[in-house]
This record gives C-alpha cells, sequence and structure tokens, in this order.
C-alpha cells in the first residue's frame, strides 16, 4: 500500500518501506536533493524540512509517521520569509561548502515563524542543533538579523 | 645490477620526488603543450582551455575543485578582470578534467624546504623552473592553498590573450588597427563609437594566434581587489546545486557500504541472508575488506549493510592508543628525519642566569569529517568507467577508481561536482575506488555508493597524531634558545605513495612545517623532525603539518615569554620585528584590534598566536571568558593576516573565520582513538565541533604587503589552537600542553 504524503504542494505517492526515513523518500525516491544527509542521528541538522511550518529532522521521521504537509528548500524557495532568508544569505554571502544550507535555511525560516525579532540568545537556541563544519556562524547570525528586519514580503 | 635500479639512478630527483624514465623522456614530456580540453562544444568558441564564448556570453572554465573556499569566484575573476566583462554576466564551470588544467609550478615552489616568509620570490622562480613536473604528473589537483598562486598569473593571462584577439578580431573586420580600439563590458569598441559584442568575434578570434599581451597593474583593477558576489551562492541556498550524492541518473542505484573496522584487516567471511530481509535490498557485493550492499534506496543500502555481522579479520595496525603513541614517542629514539632550521648553536648549556624551559606537547589523530559524507557515482559500460563525485584530484581519482578494478587508466574519466567539504579528505581517491568496485559488478547500471557517517569516520585518512619536544632559556627578558624536536607520521610520504604510487624519499618538509618555517629570530633556533614508523592511515587535514606544528610552536613562544616575565605580544614583536616585517604587522594589528593593553575584566583573558603558512601571515588573539559554575566561554577572536594581494577581501575574510572555527572545533573537542586498531568515534555526538552557540564572534582585518600572493584556505587554521591555549593559559594559569582542551577544561 503506497504512502502518499504532500510535498512542496503536491500530493506524491512513495512505495518504499513505510519505515523508511522521508529523508531518503525525499532524495532517493522522489529526487528532491535539496535534503541533505549527514549523520543519520539527528545531529546535524543538514536533513531539516518543514512539516506544517515547524522544523523538523527527516532522518528520524518514517514516511508513515508523517503528521501533515512537507516543505523542503525547494518548496521554500522564494517564498515568505524565506525569500527574506535567501535574500540576506546572498547579501552576507553566507554559504561556503553550501551543504549544511539548507538546513540552516529551513531551520531559521521555523525561527522567524515563531520569533519575528530573535535575540542572540534565541538564535542560539534555535541553530545549535545545526552543524556548519566550514564555520558560516557568523555570518548566519547576521543574515537572520538581516532577514528578520527585511520587509516582510506576504 | 637490476634493470629498475638503473632507472632510478636516471631519474630525476625533484622536491623529494624521483621521476623516473630517463632524460629524453622527461624533456619530451616537458615541451608539450597539453591539448585544449574544451574543442567541438557546440555553439561555443573556445579562446584557450579556461574560456568560451557563445550566444549566451562567455563560460569560464576554474578547473578546481569549489570545496567552499570559494576558488570559482576569484579565479573566474582572473579572467574576467582581463576579458573586460561584467562578472555578474558570466557562466562558471569546473569543466572536464584535463592534463591542460596541471597545477603548476608556482603553486610546487611552496613544497620546497625554504621558508616561505623569506623566499617566497625564490620559490616563486624555482617553481616555474619546475613547471614541467606537475605537468608530465598530470596533476590536477586543488589542495595546499594553491589553486589562486597557481592561476595569478596563467589565469589572468587567459583573459587577456582572449581580450586582444577579440580586438584583433574585430580590427579585421572594421578594417582598422588593434591598437585604436577600445574594450567594455564585453563589446568592442571602434573610434566610430560602434560596440560590437563579444559573441560576435568570438569564432574569429579563436581562429588567431595567440597574442602577446602584457597584463594589467593592480591599481587599474575593477573586480579583483574588491568583493565579488560568489557564483555558487544562489544555488547553494534553493538546494538546486548539485553535491556528489545529488547525481541522479537513468536507472541509478543506491549502495552503502560496510567495511572492517579493524583498519587494514580483511573480511574473513560473512553470511550475506540478513541484508536481503531488509526491503528493497538487490544485492548484496562483497569486497576484499567489507561487503557493499545495493538497494532502491540509500537508507535501505545501509540497513542492509547493518544487518550483517561479518567475521572480520584483525587490524595490520597497532591495536592500542598507548601502542600508536608509543610508536610515535619511538621516532625520538630513531633517525632525524630533517633538521630543517639550525641557526646558532643547541649544543650547549644554558648560560648562567638563565632560566631554562623545558615542555612536552602531544595532539591526537583527527578526522575530517566533512559535512558531506564520501559517495561516488560510478557506471561501467563494456571497458569504460564514469566516475562522478567531489574529487580534490580527478585525473588521480579516475585513474585510482579505473586500477582497482582491472581497468585501463585512460578508459575512464571523471566529472567534478560540487565538494560538500574537503579540508583535504577529498583528495583521497578510496570514495572513487569503492565506487568502482560496486560498478563493476553490476555493467550498464550506474550506483551510487554513499558512506554511512559512521563508515566516513572510522575510515579516514586522518591528520597524524604528534609529539612535541621542547627545551628552551630565556635571559634578561629575551629568548635565547629554542630547540624543539617533533616527531608524527610522514602525511606527504604515505598519501604520495599511495594516491600516486610514488616514493618519496629524503627529508618532509611538512612534518615539521608551522615549526622550522616560522618568522622568528632567534640566536640558537633547531628545529629536528623524526618520522614514526606506523601505517594508521593519515592524510591532509586542513594546513597538514601546520596544524599541530602551529600549536607547538606558538605554545613553547608563549612558555618562553611567561618565563622570561615578558608580555606574551611584546615578545613575540621583539622576536618576529627583525625577521619579517608583514608578519609583526599582522601581530600589531591584532594587538590594536583586541585592545591587547587595555583594562580587562578579572573573568576575561586573552591569548595570541602567529603562524605564517601556504605564502600568508596570521595573527589571531583570542578572549575567553569563566563563567559561573567555572565553564569557559571563547567570546571573541580577532584575525590579522596577509596574503600579499588581497584578490576577494570577503572572501578572504570568510576563509578565515572558517579556518579559525575549524582549528578551534579540533583544539576544544577532536580526538580519534583507538581500540583494536578501529576507531573508537563514530559519529558527530562523539566526534562534535563548534556550533552556533559556542562559536566566538570573529574580526578579521587584512593587510597586503604586496610581495608574491599567498594562500587562504588554510592559514587560518593553525593559529586557533595555541592562541586559545593561551588564552587559557592567562585566564587560569595553568598551561594545557596536549589536545583536546576539554580534557582539561569544561566550555560551554
Amino acid at each position: 500500500m503506497p504512502i502518499t504524503l504532500k510535498i512542496n504542494g503536491a500530493a506524491r505517492a512513495f512505495d518504499a518501506a513505510p519505515e523508511t526515513p522521508l529523508l531518503w523518500a525525499l532524495r532517493d525516491e522522489a529526487h528532491l536533493t535539496g535534503t541533505k544527509f549527514g549523520c543519520g542521528v539527528g545531529a546535524c541538522g543538514a536533513c531539516t524540512v518543514k512539516i506544517d511550518g515547524e522544523a523538523v529532522r527527516s532522518c528520524q521521521l518514517a514516511i508513515e509517521d508523517v503528521w501533515g504537509d512537507v516543505t523542503t528548500i525547494e518548496g521554500a524557495s522564494g517564498t515568505g520569509k524565506t525569500a527574506a532568508l535567501q535574500a540576506a544569505w546572498i547579501e552576507h554571502q553566507v554559504a561556503q561548502c553550501g551543504y549544511c544550507q539548507s538546513g540552516q535555511i529551513m531551520q531559521a525560516a521555523s525561527l522567524l515563524a515563531s520569533t519575528p525579532n530573535p535575540s542572540d540568545a534565541e538564535i542560539d537556541d534555535a541553530m545549535q542543533g545545526n552543524l556548519c563544519r566550514c564555520g558560516t556562524y557568523p555570518r548566519i547570525r547576521a543574515a537572520i538579523h538581516a532577514a528578520a528586519a527585511a520587509p516582510s514580503q506576504d | 645490477m637490476s634493470r629498475a635500479g638503473k632507472i632510478t639512478r636516471r631519474g630525476f630527483m625533484v622536491a623529494g620526488l624521483v621521476v623516473a624514465g630517463g632524460v629524453g623522456f622527461v624533456a619530451w614530456k616537458a615541451s608539450e603543450t597539453p591539448d585544449n580540453p574544451l574543442t567541438g562544444i557546440a555553439g561555443q568558441a573556445t579562446l584557450n582551455p579556461w574560456l568560451m564564448i557563445g550566444p549566451d556570453g562567455p563560460t569560464i572554465i576554474v578547473p578546481r575543485a569549489e570545496m567552499g573556499q570559494g576558488v570559482q569566484g576569484t579565479l573566474a575573476a582572473l579572467v574576467a578582470e582581463e576579458l573586460d566583462v561584467d562578472f555578474a554576466s558570466v557562466r562558471v564551470i569546473h569543466g572536464p578534467p584535463a592534463k591542460a588544467y596541471y597545477l603548476g609550478g608556482a603553486a610546487i615552489g611552496g613544497s620546497l624546504s625554504m621558508r616561505h616568509y623569506e623566499s617566497a620570490e625564490k620559490m616563486a622562480k624555482y617553481g616555474a623552473m619546475l613547471d614541467w613536473l606537475p605537468k608530465i604528473l598530470s596533476l590536477q589537483f586543488t589542495g595546499g592553498s594553491t589553486s589562486t598562486v597557481d592561476a595569478f598569473h596563467k589565469m589572468r593571462l587567459a583573459g587577456a590573450t582572449a581580450r586582444e584577439a577579440l580586438k584583433e578580431a574585430a580590427a579585421k573586420r572594421y578594417s582598422v588597427k588593434a591598437s585604436v580600439l577600445k574594450t567594455e563590458n564585453g563589446e568592442v569598441i571602434i573610434p566610430d563609437g560602434t560596440r560590437i559584442p563579444y559573441a560576435e568575434l568570438a569564432e574569429e578570434a579563436a581562429a588567431l594566434p595567440t597574442p602577446k599581451v602584457e597584463l594589467r597593474a593592480p591599481d587599474t583593477w575593477k573586480i579583483l581587489g574588491t568583493s565579488q558576489m560568489r557564483p555558487d551562492m544562489p544555488s547553494k541556498l534553493d538546494g538546486s546545486a548539485t553535491f556528489g550524492v545529488d547525481v541522479r541518473l537513468e536507472g541509478m542505484k543506491f549502495a552503502s557500504l560496510r567495511r572492517n573496522p579493524h583498519l587494514g584487516g580483511e573480511m574473513i567471511s560473512v553470511d550475506t541472508a540478513p541484508a536481503f530481509e531488509i526491503s528493497g535490498v538487490d544485492e548484496v557485493i562483497l569486497l576484499p575488506d567489507g561487503v557493499a550492499v545495493v538497494a532502491r534506496n540509500s537508507w535501505a543500502a545501509m540497513q542492509g549493510a547493518n544487518a550483517l555481522a561479518p567475521e572480520w579479520g584483525a587490524s595490520t595496525i597497532p591495536a592500542t592508543q598507548d601502542e600508536i603513541f608509543g610508536a610515535i614517542e619511538a621516532a625520538f629514539e630513531g633517525k632525524v628525519n630533517s633538521t630543517l632550521r639550525d641557526d646558532g648553536d643547541l649544543d650547549v648549556l644554558a648560560p648562567e642566569g638563565a632560566k631554562v624551559i623545558e615542555a612536552e606537547y602531544r595532539v591526537p589523530y583527527l578526522a575530517h569529517s566533512t559535512m558531506e559524507p564520501m559517495n561516488a557515482t560510478a557506471l561501467v559500460e563494456g571497458e569504460r568507467l564514469r566516475i562522478w563525485g567531489g574529487f580534490q584530484g580527478p585525473l588521480l581519482a579516475a585513474r585510482n577508481a579505473a586500477k582497482a578494478i582491472g581497468f585501463e587508466p585512460e578508459n575512464a574519466t571523471a566529472e567534478v561536482t560540487f565538494l560538500g567539504g574537503g579540508f583535504g579528505r577529498r583528495a583521497e581517491s578510496d570514495f572513487a575506488e569503492y565506487a568502482a568496485r560496486v560498478a563493476a559488478h553490476m555493467p550498464g547500471t550506474p550506483v551510487q555508493l554513499l558512506w554511512s557517517r559512521e563508515e566516513d569516520m572510522t575510515h579516514d585518512a586522518y591528520r597524524p597524531g604528534a609529539i612535541a619536544k621542547a627545551w628552551g632559556w630565556v635571559k634578561d627578558g629575551q629568548a635565547g634558545a629554542f630547540d624543539m624536536k617533533v616527531a608524527a607520521q610522514s602525511v606527504t610520504g604515505q598519501a604520495v605513495k599511495r594516491l600516486a604510487g610514488i616514493s618519496m624519499g629524503g627529508p618532509d618538509k611538512s612534518l615539521s612545517e608551522g615549526i622550522w618555517d616560522q618568522p622568528y629570530g632567534i640566536k640558537n633556533y633547531r628545529v629536528e623532525a623524526y618520522k614514526a614508523a606506523l601505517d594508521v592511515p593519515v592524510g591532509f587535514w586542513r594546513s597538514v603539518g601546520n596544524s599541530y606544528g602551529g600549536f607547538f610552536h606558538e605554545s613553547f613562544i608563549d612558555e618562553l615569554a611567561h618565563g622570561a616575565g615578558v608580555d606574551p605580544m611584546a615578545f613575540r614583536l621583539d622576536l618576529v620585528r627583525g625577521e619579517h616585517a608583514p608578519s609583526a604587522a599582522v601581530l600589531q594589528a591584532v594587538a590594536q584590534m583586541s585592545d591587547w593593553d587595555g583594562a580587562r575584566a578579572a573573568n576575561r583573558a586573552l591569548g595570541v598566536a602567529l603562524t605564517h603558512s601556504f605564502g600568508t601571515a596570521v595573527a589571531q588573539v583570542i578572549e575567553v571568558e569563566e563563567v559561573e559554575g567555572g565553564a569557559v566561554r571563547i567570546v571573541k577572536a580577532w584575525i590579522a593576516c596577509d596574503p600579499g594581494i588581497a584578490l576577494d577581501p570577503r572572501n578572504i575574510e570568510g576563509q578565515m573565520i572558517s579556518g579559525l572555527i575549524y582549528g578551534l572545533s579540533a583544539a576544544v573537542s577532536g580526538e580519534i582513538t583507538f581500540a583494536d586498531g578501529a576507531v573508537d568515534q563514530q559519529n558527530f555526538p562523539d566526534y562534535d565541533a563548534l556550533r552556533m552557540h559556542n562559536a566566538p564572534a570573529v574580526e578579521v582585518r587584512i593587510l597586503q604587503h604586496g610581495g608574491e600572493i599567498g594562500g587562504i584556505g588554510e592559514p587560518g587554521t593553525p593559529p586557533a589552537a595555541p592562541a586559545l591555549a593561551n588564552a587559557l593559559f592567562a585566564l587560569s594559569g595553568k598551561r594545557v600542553r596536549e589536545l583536546p582542551l576539554r580534557k582539561q577544561f569544561e566550555f560551554l
């Protein structure tokens, strides 16, 4: 029995094993490769997607347990606060290797949705699960502040 | 005498490499101009190996791996500057791996055993004379902070010769002299004001002989010297950038690897049945040292691999941590590998009234832990092998992957994607070789072999552990002697043998780099290196020997300063000022930026370190704070660097911050340990790095003394650990001589 999920606004059926983590269904079955594999144990944040607007580690969630609409970086790109974050990421030239940045942006978008004008401490709290081996943290912090201050495009 | 012996005797000995084959062969190969690999691309006029112009504008080929260091932007800007185009209008691609893109002698000069800070011009000159060496080795490579050094001349030349050829084509068409033509923004302008887009002239220009040109003076640059938008940035923010792990091909299968964790050991036997109980598993492929499981997706493949319980053979490396460090320790009793600094006389006793200081330092093995775990995608069709992935050395990767499956090297091609971090790890070709082995079992089917994080961490080519023993004395507030011996495995020796099949002879300058080559003037100054006889797999790790050499050198300098009762900043400036002015200038800059002499709260303190590496002087000051409960917070870091010429200041700033945080992550928590010849650490929970909440705020200042250009990707790393350890000493009075620091301090 295929499992049907709503991903980036469109329904999609998966016939992989129901316990398959969402990460792999997205990447290897749906070929939505913007969401990244880093650790497989929920310790790096590279696989972050949104489910009903909330940031979730997709490597830790079986497709049979997905409870709402899934948004990946491909779907979030250019919309709402993600657009402001992407613009700020460009303005501050944040990404280096770039591998973790989909997850960083998805996590930051979730932060801004609940905390439109976060303090440094709130950024620390929200973002410390997202590892970046290039050490782009200072620019991520600056870009989040810039995106928070940007006029909403909604 | 054996035939092999004769060939070796006729070979060349250059920079520690033996190139066999005889004088005639080498001279012939060296005089060859490699073919332009861009011929026959539809709709594109090829002006040289670095530039194509089509109806949609210029495409610049940057044949270096983009692993975060910004090489695709900076190298493309070299061409764009001379070509006279709007930088935002150019498309940048890696292009096909080819001999034409060999890493030239200008960069090879950096491998010579000379003190870079005083010999930069000489090294560049000798390097140019050695240009034939990487050319005959087909050494297309990204690493060693060499890309910009290598490209600085030749890619500007590529832009300039193309621009002049475009003017000549316009001159012919309009029957005017080329000298009256101007160029601007991708167009040739003839005296009556008519503007002709480059695209209209490109075919004719490509057919002309390469004109002689002069490069523009830096004070006329419009693009270089100014921060540019990275061309790779937008695609890395919307999920569309293709990393190795993102390659998707028609009919592709996904595979995962499970190798013997006991390093060097084989697989004795395995019952493959449990893997097939995992839904989605198609195949189990037996390898000499493990298995690969092929499935419909990577997760099923990893589950299948984890379901197996192979019987593993014993490791070929010493079993325990103690035995490994015992072997490093034992190297001090053996033959000295190099004495690359030997100023004054260290075989005399300290004079009366001098204070003698002795110390021993130790650093652990380290993993690279790139964000993107190792992976490659391979396809075998008949006798041909195609391979896709993030390769720092694509020609070597293709060749070694072909050899792994018994194919002819010329039948293998590699395509280079973005790299989700490199740091030296992707200079290896093991991930290409294993992918090829799996693909060889399933001809006609492309297969992506993705390592789990655990496989990645337990099968790295590690930064070697190292020990230093130091002796010195101070008198009247001054350093009188600095005598340091260092022992470690030779990364260069092992990796060059593994990757290129070439045995390195003689001294390995990287064993003690960051120590012997530092810009200090000390009357009695000696640095000896000892090679540890161990075969733990070791590899190039961001800044290589400097990564521990910087810690050893700058910790001991700090100990000498405190022993002399002199402020560590003033002590360093005294020793550096007369030896290398740009290094003194970066010290003065961080002193000023950090308000080094200013008043500070009692629970805060500063530490400083200076390392000159890859042609770039970097000084760092780190501020630490003791918070309630006794834990330490790394508050702030100030960095001043001098790469000679700053091509893209914002990118250099980013690399300095990145190098610092990479170095601090290792200094605070990085440690790989061994038991039963296997690595203990498995994943980020037990091999973590700095994160948003514990990374310091950073300020960077870039100085430009205007000499030879230096690298930027690595020099930010070496001073980080000693600056932090020196700050902790200033804060607590406790001198920590062993990394990681979390063993002695609790960090936030």
